[in-house]
């Protein structure tokens, strides 16, 4: 089962968690992404591309399913202004055992990074600014090629 | 044919305007012709190709990706999302 949601309003991770947690999965691995508040940060603004966000989002998810034995696959994004604090972004993973549960959710957030059409803009004292993509996060995506 | 094209974050901001439809010359023939047929407009945005990613209707395209029979095509920075 996949689940993909794009949306301005925060999500309940711990409930998100119970959603995947079927009898027919022995693990679930999940990650939670949090706006950080290095070097002053005050907030931070995700544009996306409506009409593609949600089928770039899947078509990783569908990815994911095809390449580990996945009982159920979520992801959500919010998009937006949010603060420090404020949860950005979830993926869980579920599967009957940990090593397609955790290596899925590794993949999902590392091509998220690469392939989903997001875009952040900082705001801090000096000005606001748009977040610049990082190499890290290329080879991060890369090493599931 | 007319295309519809779509600008997003910086490239938007550069732009000043977040789409218009524009009926393409002939010879534009792949992703990378219209990005330099943008740039000549007066848009140095386009210049930097390391900086300028695309997708044609909702799907990621590389500069050499044929547009033939696009409706949607959209110009934007690397991805920062996650």
């Amino acid at each position: 089962m996949i689940r993909v949601l794009v949306q301005t309003g925060d999500f309940d991770a711990g409930a998100e968690l119970a959603t995947l947690n079927r009898d027919d999965c022995g693990g679930v691995a999940s990650f939670t992404g949090i706006v950080r508040s290095d070097g002053g940060l005050t907030a931070l603004t995700l544009e996306h591309y409506p009409a593609m966000t949600e089928k770039a989002l899947r078509a990783l998810a569908d990815e994911a399913v095809a390449r580990w034995p996945l009982v159920a696959a979520t992801i959500i994004h919010r998009v937006g202004r949010l603060v420090p604090g404020d949860q950005i972004v979830f993926v869980g993973t579920a599967s009957a055992h940990r090593a397609a549960a955790l290596e899925s959710c590794a993949y999902l957030i590392d091509r998220l990074k690469t392939d989903a059409p997001f875009w952040k803009k900082e705001e801090r004292e000096a000005g606001d600014q748009w977040v610049a993509a990082k190499t890290s996060d290329d080879q991060a995506a890369a090493r599931w090629q | 044919m007319p295309v519809q094209l779509l600008y997003f974050a910086s490239v938007r901001e550069a732009m000043g305007r977040d789409s218009e439809t524009r009926d393409l010359p002939t010879d534009i023939i792949t992703v990378g012709d219209l990005a330099d047929w943008i740039e000549a407009e007066g848009n140095p945005i386009f210049a930097d190709r390391t900086k300028l990613r695309a997708a044609i209707d909702q799907t990621m395209a590389g500069f050499d990706t044929p547009i033939a029979g696009a409706r949607e095509i959209a110009f934007f920075p690397p991805v920062t999302g996650g």
